[in-house]
């Protein structure tokens, strides 16, 4: 589903992490918006229904607060937390 | 086996209680009152029934559909005006392939009509008055026993083919009283059938619809439904014929109709003309094959209906042309006696110049 | 690394037919997740409208049966009546419950029907093009008010809830919206508290949820949420409408 993300946290300091499916993802861009750290941002990949997914900049400041998920639509988005 | 003096309505009732109805949704309308106040009364307190008084026709049928899809026996009853707001309704059981049991004690139209008896409801419940390509088996009695026996037997049809039933009666059959036998107890446990929607409990979820945006699956729908209304054609068509086996002249008639016929007969049969009567008891699947058969030796037909003709038009097609047919009819709620349709069957052997 | 969001149990792995931003998928998966946490999959019997959301079946794995257009609440009837022991939701639209359907909701509410009902206020049709329905603003431009809706010839946005509020059937109604976090998570308890309210038999119960409808609303996913905010729950105050469940009688 998280095709061509990596999964292993880069930074000690991570304590959340993301995955957007690419497929179900709509563009809508809702969790862009509501994201409190500003991570995610619009993918430049059309998926296959020709939408510009979100994408998930793991720079460790995710706090894994799930706010995104419980705003997706599209309940493409999982998340997980130390 | 209980032998009662009934009105036709409450016998319906009484038929569908002992048929293991566990729901009644119904609405008022004259002339079929009795038939949902008797459910109020003897539905509404048994173990695991309901009844329900609605708030429209519409919502009734939907009530129905509703109790059908967990699998129990259910029904309502109506006049003409309730009838036509029930269409959509039935046109979705239809489609979702559920059982369901529809009395129209048919009344005086169109419009808000009358109340008296009248057959003028034949082609919206054989011809299926709702909307897509379904077809409703519909049963004519003709007397209170009658009604008894067939509100049984529509449970079992509908049950058996999955479809919805429909009982069509008028003002007369519902108000008037005779004995009648009930053949049948109220089963303890009424069934519930095996493919019923109960909750996803030891099984896949499933659902039951008949929306959707792929046409070969609708077309497939359809086609099951046609197999089956063939196979319901082979096996279910029922009629009664009466002093038919000489006769050179065959009244065909339904319903309450077919009784004022009979006595019509009997009256021109002691003048010596040879008359007979076919009655279709299946309105829909039509008895075509016994007209077909009877079309070997007889020539002259008699349609004689409560309404402005609608059941001869069933009666040409099964003849294809094999018989010469003629109509009488009294539309609008006007009951005829059988002396003003033995004088109409008389006048027609006469002119015809059929032998005595 | 532990998962702290995932996709509810009953919930199916599909892709919804919505379009992007729209607030059906969302009250969909809220309703999974109420009912893996009430532990419902096996009782529940969900009744998905004529509308858009009539395809649900799709994607909320539990028993489910479509009503005609309107009657959803009749339906949910027929089904309680005949099998009490079912938990029965219906889902239903704006033009669902508040139109075609009044006198059926209504009278489910009168007679105290204990069933449960999701009703999604979108302001529109969606399904057949974006039409006004009972609850278009005053001014809001559909397909079929084309010049905005005008009181005088469309008449008044409907409160149906709380006109439900005033039968006596009705024992928890309240409103909401899938508009943003803490709407959703409200979104969330106002379902779960409905599903305990026909668990306890206490009566007809309703959740209304204004939901995002971008694409008939003609804006971008982000303005619709935010027009929700700014007109709608003007017209149609977020609370609750009425919660008498606290009382047995139920009065």
């Amino acid at each position: 589903m998280s095709a061509g993300l990596t999964l292993t946290p880069e930074s000690n300091k991570m304590k959340g992490f993301i995955t957007i499916s690419q497929e179900f993802c709509k563009g809508c861009e809702i969790c862009i918006s509501f994201c409190p750290k500003k991570i995610i941002s619009r993918s430049d990949r059309f998926n296959a229904a020709g939408y510009l997914p979100a994408a998930f900049n793991n720079n460790g400041e995710c706090t894994g607060c799930a706010i995104c998920a419980l705003v997706c639509p599209e309940v493409a988005i999982e998340v997980y937390r130390d | 086996m209980t032998k009662v003096l009934m009105n036709g309505s409450s016998a319906i009732a009484e038929a569908a209680i002992r048929a293991g109805c566990q729901c009644y949704f119904g609405y008022p309308i004259t002339p079929q009152n009795e038939l949902t106040e008797y459910m109020a009364t003897n539905l509404s307190r048994r173990k695991g029934c309901s009844f329900v008084q609605a708030e429209s026709e519409i919502s009734a049928i939907n009530m129905v559909y509703g109790a059908s899809l967990v699998g129990v026996r259910a029904m309502t009853s109506s006049s003409g005006p309730g009838i036509s707001l029930k269409q959509e309704g039935i046109s979705f059981l239809a489609a979702c392939e559920l059982p369901a049991v529809i009395v129209n004690m048919s009344r005086g139209g169109p419009g808000m009509g009358s109340i008296a008896a009248a057959q003028s409801d034949y082609f919206q419940a054989t011809r299926g008055g709702g909307h897509g390509d379904y077809r409703t088996i519909v049963m004519a009695p003709s007397s209170v026993q009658e009604l008894a026996d067939l509100t049984h037997r529509a449970f079992h049809l509908a049950d058996k083919y999955k479809t919805p039933v429909m009982i069509l009666g008028d003002g007369i059959l519902g108000q008037m009283m005779e004995p009648v036998k009930f053949k049948h107890e109220a089963p303890a446990e009424p069934p519930i059938r095996h493919d019923a929607l109960r909750g996803a409990k030891g099984r896949r979820s499933k659902f039951i619809k008949s929306l959707t945006s792929n046409d070969t699956e609708l077309e497939e729908l359809n086609w099951s439904l046609f197999r089956r209304y063939e196979l319901i054609k082979k096996k279910e068509t029922t009629y009664e014929t009466f002093l038919a086996d000489d006769a050179e002249l065959v009244v065909v008639a339904f319903g309450i109709a077919a009784r004022i016929a009979k006595g019509a007969i009997k009256t021109v049969r002691s003048e010596g003309l040879k008359v007979g009567l076919l009655r279709p008891v299946t309105l829909w699947p039509f008895p075509a094959e016994a007209v077909q058969e009877l079309a070997k030796k007889v020539k002259h037909y008699l349609v004689f209906e409560m309404n402005m003709g609608q059941m001869i038009e069933d009666v040409q097609l099964s003849l294809e042309g094999k018989g010469e047919v003629s109509f009488y009819g009294r539309p609008g709620g006007v009951i005829p006696t059988p002396s003003e349709v033995a004088r109409v069957i008389s006048r027609l052997y006469y002119q015809k110049g059929l032998s005595k | 690394m532990k998962t702290v969001y995932s996709r509810p149990k009953s919930l199916k792995m599909a892709q919804f037919h919505y379009c992007p931003g729209c607030g059906h998928s969302i009250v969909h998966r809220l309703i999974c997740e109420v009912i893996d946490e009430m532990n419902l999959q096996e009782k529940v019997i969900g009744i998905p409208p004529a509308g858009c959301s009539v395809f649900a079946y799709h994607y909320l794995d539990i028993d489910m049966a479509e009503s005609a257009h309107g009657r959803g609440a009749a339906v949910a009837t027929g089904i309680k009546r005949a099998f009490p022991e079912a938990i029965v939701f219906t889902y239903q639209g704006d033009g669902d419950m508040a139109a075609i359907g009044t006198a059926e909701t209504i009278h489910a509410a009168n007679r105290g029907e204990n069933i449960t009902t999701i009703f999604v206020n979108n302001a529109v049709y969606g399904m057949t093009g974006g039409q006004m329905a009972p609850t278009t603003l005053p001014g809001q431009k559909t397909t079929t008010t084309p010049y905005g809706r005008d009181s005088i010839l469309e008449g008044h946005p409907l409160k149906i809830s709380e006109m439900l509020a005033l039968v006596k059937g009705t024992t928890y109604i309240e409103r909401v919206a899938v508009n943003s976090p803490a709407n959703i998570r409200k979104t969330k308890k106002a379902i779960k508290k409905a599903f305990q309210t026909q668990i306890d038999k206490l009566g007809f119960s309703v959740v209304e949820i204004l939901s995002p409808c971008p694409v008939n609303w003609k804006m971008s996913p982000l303005e619709a949420w935010r027009w929700i905010d700014k007109e709608m729950s003007q017209e149609f105050p977020l609370g609750l409408i009425k919660d008498t469940t606290g009382r047995k009688d139920a009065d």
